[in-house]
């Protein structure tokens, strides 16, 4: 099945997913800057992570074929402390020529707390300045459906922003109205307990019909699965969908909102 | 498009499977000792709207399970989440 996984931590994964992931079809693989598991304690713990990201990982990634992207910031989970992470975001311009940079993300909220906040239009602002698209992660369980509507808030205070060229992760029954009603696009990541199973994402995609929404399997350190893209493609067969619609949705779908980015070329 | 009956035939185990679980984690936690918290008791309230006749009963038990407050808060006291509102 050809198809795109735009959402995944591949440092966190073995090089034997990267083979399963040429073997399911993936045609690239774009990976946003996170949270590692555990806090960073210096800027140069970020300069060495996006290193990795724009160097060591796209090498890694073309052994099995499969084109490498990236997207730079630093994490909402890391932002609590504004002055570390204003540090941190000193060294990212120095990044964004890299050539397999697409944009800034995955920013966003993780507590809903008033410095994640700031950091997160911070960050808005330097993709405008840019004119780079933008990945926003929002908020696990309890805390999502307020940190998104946070997030909408702060978004809307940006009267130059080409809604277009955002998309919002990580949504779910209880926030993809809002999303993308606002014009954003929307991601659903299929997570073995959070966020979203595949027939539920697959629900979403028949409740609201939309050509900006993308599947990701976010996959990291944690419980995740490397091929849950591939497997909801699986599950759309088995309730009738057409090859067609499926690489719509998991080939299509990504390519067109990633392809805002020069950079990204398959 | 399935059919309805497509759609059981596809996933009716699955549910079952599902809710006979769930009704044998509220009989385990209640047979074991201690005090049970929070995210118990947000579960068990949630639980009516399975029983609901109105579609978006996805959506109405995550909304229920969500933080009401509107505000950012000052500080982060964790990095985590629970999955119920304290």
């Amino acid at each position: 099945m050809k198809y795109i996984e735009p959402h995944a931590h591949m440092v966190s994964r073995t090089t034997d997913d990267y083979e399963k992931l040429a073997l399911a079809g993936c045609a690239a693989i774009c990976e946003p800057a996170f949270w590692a598991g555990f806090d960073r304690t210096s800027p140069a713990g970020f300069y060495d992570y996006y290193r990795q990201l724009t160097d060591y990982e796209p090498k890694r990634a073309a052994k099995f074929g499969i084109p490498h992207f990236c997207w730079l910031c630093i994490n909402p989970k890391e932002a609590e402390d504004a002055g570390f992470a204003r540090e941190v975001m000193q060294i990212i311009p120095e990044f964004l020529d890299k050539p397999t940079v697409l944009g800034i993300g995955e920013i966003g909220l993780n507590k809903n707390t008033r410095s994640e906040l700031a950091i997160f239009e911070e960050h808005v602002q330097l993709a405008l300045d840019r004119d780079l698209p933008i990945l926003i992660h929002t908020p696990h369980l309890e805390d999502k459906r307020k940190g998104t509507r946070l997030i909408l808030d702060s978004l809307a205070s940006f009267s130059k922003l080409n809604r277009g060229k955002v998309i919002i992760d990580h949504v779910e029954e209880h926030t993809i109205g809002a999303v993308l009603d606002a014009g954003y696009w929307a991601g659903m990541t299929l997570y073995p307990e959070s966020k979203c199973t595949p027939n539920r994402a697959i629900d979403m995609i028949e409740c609201y019909a939309n050509e900006q929404l993308w599947m990701n399997s976010a996959c990291d350190w944690g419980v995740s699965d490397p091929l849950a893209v591939v497997k909801c493609g699986l599950e759309m067969r088995k309730r009738h969908y057409s090859n067609d619609f499926i690489e719509s949705i998991v080939f299509e779908n990504p390519k067109r909102f990633l392809s805002q980015s020069d950079r990204f070329r398959i | 498009m399935p059919t309805k009956q497509q759609i059981l035939d596809l996933h009716f185990m699955d549910a079952r499977c599902k809710l006979i679980d769930l009704a044998a984690f509220l009989d385990r936690v209640e047979r074991h000792e201690g005090e049970a918290d929070f995210r118990f008791e947000a579960l068990k309230k949630a639980l009516p709207i399975l029983l609901s006749t109105q579609p978006g009963r996805a959506k109405a038990i995550l909304d229920s399970l969500s933080d009401e407050s509107t505000e950012p808060i000052e500080k982060a006291t964790l990095q985590g989440a629970f999955g119920a509102p304290r």
